[in-house]
């Protein structure tokens, strides 16, 4: 990335959230803004960039805005902007420049909003994607993620969703929401789309900033940091290596110590929730040898917290690293999981351990039916694969 | 900003109830009544009693019942000025079928004329 495209990268959700919060409208405040960026590049790299490139973003933009809605009063009337403010010919200083980033995460956010929708405005809004980058991202065609985005964009204006952060009584519920979404990116990302991960984690940074005392988004961040720094590990030859079988010299040190930091601050801040745990458990993950009766009891806590199965499956495949594969595989035959690949894959393991191959090679087939990904089922095979010729033909039923 | 609500009552008019918790319900609705901006409609009778009128090439056609499913037919509206869209969430919130199985649909009212 140039100098200059970074700038733009960080400057655009700020820039665009301060236009929303000025003029009150998605539309008006993007089309403002895309102008001053195209100012920008053209006049920065001839003239210089300015020493508050920020600041001058937003002038510019809302100057831009400004002399628009003079051109057309009956926008203005679509705005709410009823009294034109004058134009401020000078550029702001960087003080004056309202941070309402969190304002427009929230909004984005709503619970108004399907999740789709939310996911797709907040990668448009705060992480300046294209529309079109979106669209790719998810496997959709473009005019469609372009419709999302307009008709969610109608919907915050003619159902009055707010453009705040939400008072203390909802903030709690709100949060989880945008982690939510955060979440969401990050794994879309992580499933290979790797710039979508750089996205989420880009999101979680700011958010930790924006929310330094909330101990569940230093969990996040730490979460998906601690994930993230085993992204190398995580494929050889495009194929996908599971998490005992990884290389470590391929984890990314630095990011694990960056994790474990934003851990350490969640911890400080006595958070113990759905995010922290699992940061934990990742944190516990990059050691070596693993502690894995801790790494049970903190899936333990952590299925507590969420009463998820899937949660359970991994405390079950913790337990059986701890105590044993009999031990696991019995929290696995009382999960209702019946078409949940990974269910049967992990039973297909745990069978195989106990020396139970022609089972385990029903639950791995059977795992083979449910699974989606290319690179998940591929390992599946080769799982498959492995087991038949170890075991041989002449393998007796139990 | 003005919204409609729509109010769905789910089984919390058919599922008989203790006179306590009866009373309940209707101390809730009293304090939603008392609610600034709040407007309640006229109260709906049942939709069993409903009859439902189209018109199909000039022809009027008369049938029994609502428009949709008896258990999803409409039990009530009200009118609700609010600030935006998350005070009238809290509001719907507290009519008491949101919590009977039934739903409250926040609809913005709009201007087509």
């Amino acid at each position: 990335m140039t100098t200059l495209e970074q700038v733009f990268r960080d400057q655009w959700g700020r820039v665009l959230a301060a236009l929303i919060g000025f003029l009150g409208d998605f539309d008006l405040a993007e089309e403002a803004t895309q102008e001053a960026f195209a100012i920008a590049a053209e006049r920065w790299p001839r003239d210089g960039a300015p020493a508050n490139p920020g600041a001058w973003l937003v002038t510019t933009a809302r100057n831009r805005a400004i002399n628009r809605i003079r051109r057309d009063r009956t926008l203005a009337a679509k705005t709410h902007l009823l009294q034109v403010p004058q134009a401020a010919e000078d550029t702001m200083d960087a003080t004056r420049v309202p941070d309402e980033r969190l304002e427009l995460i929230f909004t984005c956010c709503h619970p108004a909003l399907a999740l789709d929708a939310q996911v797709a405005l907040t990668l448009r809004t705060l992480g300046g994607l294209s529309t079109g980058e979106i669209a790719r991202a998810f496997l959709v065609p473009e005019p469609t993620m372009a419709q999302r985005l307009v008709r969610a964009k109608r919907k915050i204006k003619t159902a009055g969703i707010p453009f705040r952060v939400p008072p203390e009584h909802l903030l709690p519920d709100r949060l989880d929401g945008v982690l939510a979404v955060v979440y969401l990116i990050f794994n879309q990302g992580y499933s290979g789309r790797g710039d979508l991960a750089a996205e989420a984690l880009w999101l979680g940074r700011a958010l930790a900033e924006l929310l330094p005392d909330e101990p569940e988004v230093h969990g996040l961040l730490a979460l998906m940091l601690l994930l993230d720094a085993r992204r190398q590990a995580r494929f050889r030859g495009g194929e996908l290596v599971l998490l005992a079988d990884q290389d470590r010299s391929l984890l990314d040190t630095a990011e694990i110590a960056q994790g474990r930091e934003a851990l350490d601050r969640a911890l400080a801040l006595l958070g113990r929730g759905p995010y922290v745990v699992q940061a934990a458990i990742a944190s516990l993950h990059a050691d070596q040898p693993r502690d894995w009766p801790q790494i049970a009891a903190l899936y333990d806590e952590l299925s507590r917290l969420t009463g998820s199965p899937v949660v359970e499956l991994n405390r079950a495949i913790a337990v059986a690293e701890a105590q044993g594969p009999q031990a696991g595989l019995e929290i696995v035959d009382r999960l209702p999981l019946e078409n949940y690949h990974y269910l049967h894959a992990t039973r297909g393991e745990l069978l195989r351990r106990l020396g139970r191959t022609l089972e385990a090679r029903e639950a791995y087939r059977r795992a083979l039916t449910l699974v989606h990904d290319h690179a998940e089922r591929r390992l599946l095979q080769r799982r498959l694969a492995e087991l038949d010729s170890a075991a041989g033909p002449g393998t007796r039923p139990r | 900003m003005q919204y409609v609500l729509l109010i769905y009552h789910g089984t919390s008019l058919t599922i008989p109830r203790p006179e306590d918790e009866q009373k309940r319900i209707y101390a809730e609705w009293a304090e939603v009544n008392k609610t600034p901006g709040f407007t309640g409609g006229l109260p709906l009778g049942l939709p069993e009693n409903a009859t439902t009128v189209r018109v199909q090439d000039g022809k009027t056609l008369t049938t029994d019942g609502p428009f949709v499913e008896i258990k999803e037919a409409i039990g009530g509206y009200a009118v609700l000025e609010a600030d935006d869209l998350d005070a009238a969430i809290e509001l719907a919130a507290r009519i008491p079928p949101a919590r009977l199985g039934g739903a409250i649909e926040i609809r913005p009212s709009e201007t087509y004329w």
